[in-house]
């Protein structure tokens, strides 16, 4: 392979106690101890870092936000270049194509990317919109509970057109449960059934509170360089062979279908063509499951099954633990944990599987080649990134 | 109290159009195409070439949820409520409430525009079911 070419050499997530940091810690601390851990799997430490990539909803409050800027002071490093893209829970996807880019064109060769989130323990979430300027002076007044009855009115589109069921939409939950009753670092390992998705109390229809991802606390960091630069002492290096991204829509009013999402059917042919890889040699797949319709949806845009087919396809256990199709092998959103933007975990995990060091019972056999596809906004962007192990 | 939309130069006329009872729609002169919500540029076309023109206010229910938590504290005394994407005979779509009579609503449904107070400064275009054959 190529020597320039970009790879993910270090990988870490911040270890939670029921949904909350094991060590309590506000976002910073929570990056920074995230950073150490990555940075040291690749045999590298802050003072390599020459690019800095984040995204976050934490901030110090004023007129804009300048979030690498405030993580380079405090991590004590000063990258030549900064990534501040937030197109949303996919940002992360998107940061990996910019460090990839960056990296192969010879702009950095230690490119860090963070997140993280202390939203459980501040208790600052709340389904209440965003202020009513700009675009939201058109929907926050309505009242929609904020994000999920954005995934709601997709939902019941796409169950209006198709046919889907609220009991498809459980075989998600389900399945993520499953995944995450292997995973010790999970949030969520109880047992659950389709009745019990279904008995849930109903949050904003169709959905109900187990078709929605978790709110918990969290943090994450990926490292990447050049194949050339990769220390003898670093974890086996993952390569990122294609990426994409899109958006079409913020103001859920204006999504051009609700029940396609365009978004990620755009970023996912992006970057399998870039990649140059067709469904059948993709191995694993990581997709954000914010709300289960997320998961539907994505698996129909990504080309996996035909548009209207989510629900069938994902029945059977075919993505639960054992199935045809692994996915979201960590519990996902949905039961590992979700700290306001997940997509990092998306990518952590990808890795931890390609390497071959997740716990036996939920390790992946032989995964060559895979897709991870974050979903930002309400079901606005979409960022792909398509891995290989060589 | 409920959010109150925070108005800028851009849809200052809309938001007066309500006053009036008036649905207004951002109108293109170049490719005819109405949109929703004001924008200074025809997102269809790109031209800057636009006007305003009145809605017939009728409509199809293109989505719906029903809120049973409210989008905080706000909209606690009016769970349950419903909250739809509409599509216009025009061809935008906005976000509204239904109100009134609820029962048979569906994907689909015919709705009509209502003005209701949001408070004194405000109208908000809300829509119920048209129960005629249209």
């Amino acid at each position: 392979m190529a020597r320039h070419e970009a790879v993910i050499v270090g990988v870490a997530d911040e270890p939670l106690t029921n949904g909350k940091t094991t060590r309590p810690g506000s976002p910073l601390q929570i990056q920074a101890r995230c950073a150490k851990a990555a940075l040291a799997e690749a045999g590298l430490d802050l003072s390599d870092v020459d690019g800095l990539f984040t995204a976050g909803m934490w901030g110090i409050p004023g007129v804009g936000q300048l979030p690498t800027v405030t993580l380079s002071e405090y991590l004590g490093i000063r990258p030549r270049l900064h990534d501040g893209t937030n197109i949303g829970g996919s940002a992360f996807e998107a940061h990996v194509a910019h460090a990839a880019l960056a990296i192969e064109a010879g702009h950095c060769e230690v490119a860090l990317i963070t997140y993280g989130s202390a939203q459980r323990s501040e208790m600052s979430r709340n389904l209440a919109g965003r202020p009513a300027t700009l675009t939201m002076q058109f929907e926050t007044p309505w009242g929609l509970p904020t994000p999920v009855g954005g995934y709601a009115l997709a939902a019941m589109r796409h169950m209006h057109e198709f046919g889907t069921r609220p009991e498809d939409l459980a075989e998600i939950a389900v399945a993520a449960r499953a995944w995450a009753a292997l995973n010790p670092a999970a949030t969520r390992r109880d047992p659950l059934s389709v009745d019990d998705v279904l008995a849930a109390p109903r949050i904003s229809t169709p959905l109900g509170l187990l078709d929605c991802c978790l709110v918990t606390d969290g943090g994450g960091a990926v490292v990447m360089t050049r194949a050339d630069n990769v220390r003898k002492d670093a974890a086996k290096p993952i390569y990122v062979r294609g990426f994409g991204q899109a958006a079409t829509h913020w103001t859920i009013a204006a999504m051009p279908d609700l029940a396609r999402l365009m978004a990620a059917e755009m970023a996912g042919r992006r970057a399998m063509e870039m990649a140059g890889v067709s469904h059948d040699r993709i191995d694993l797949v990581e997709v954000y499951d914010s709300f289960t319709i997320t998961t539907l949806m994505t698996l129909e845009a990504l080309g996996f099954c035909e548009r209207g087919e989510g629900g069938a396809f994902v029945g059977n256990g075919r993505i639960a633990p054992g199935g045809a199709f692994p996915l979201n092998t960590n519990g996902g959103g949905l039961s590992y944990a979700h700290p306001g933007m997940y997509g990092i975990f998306l990518l952590i995990e990808a890795v931890r599987q390609m390497r071959g060091e997740v716990e036996a019972e939920r390790q992946v056999r032989n995964v060559r080649t895979a897709l991870v596809h974050g979903t930002g906004g309400t079901l606005s962007s979409g960022a792909t990134c398509i891995l290989s192990v060589n | 109290m409920k959010p109150a939309p925070i108005v800028d130069p851009g849809t200052e006329p809309y938001w007066s159009g309500l006053k009036q009872k008036k649905l207004l729609l951002r109108h293109c002169r170049t490719c005819g195409k109405p949109h929703f919500y004001p924008r200074e540029v025809c997102p269809h076309c790109h031209s800057l070439d636009l006007d305003w023109s009145e809605a017939s206010g009728r409509g199809t229910i293109y989505s719906y949820t029903v809120a049973h938590r409210p989008a905080g504290p706000a909209y606690a005394e009016d769970v349950p409520y419903t909250i739809a994407v509409v599509e216009l005979d025009e061809g935008p779509r906005l976000m509204s409430w239904i109100v009134g009579d609820k029962s048979g609503l569906a994907i689909g449904s015919g709705v009509r525009v209502r003005f209701e107070p949001l408070n004194e400064e405000f109208d908000l275009p809300v829509f119920e079911l048209a129960r005629d054959a249209s």
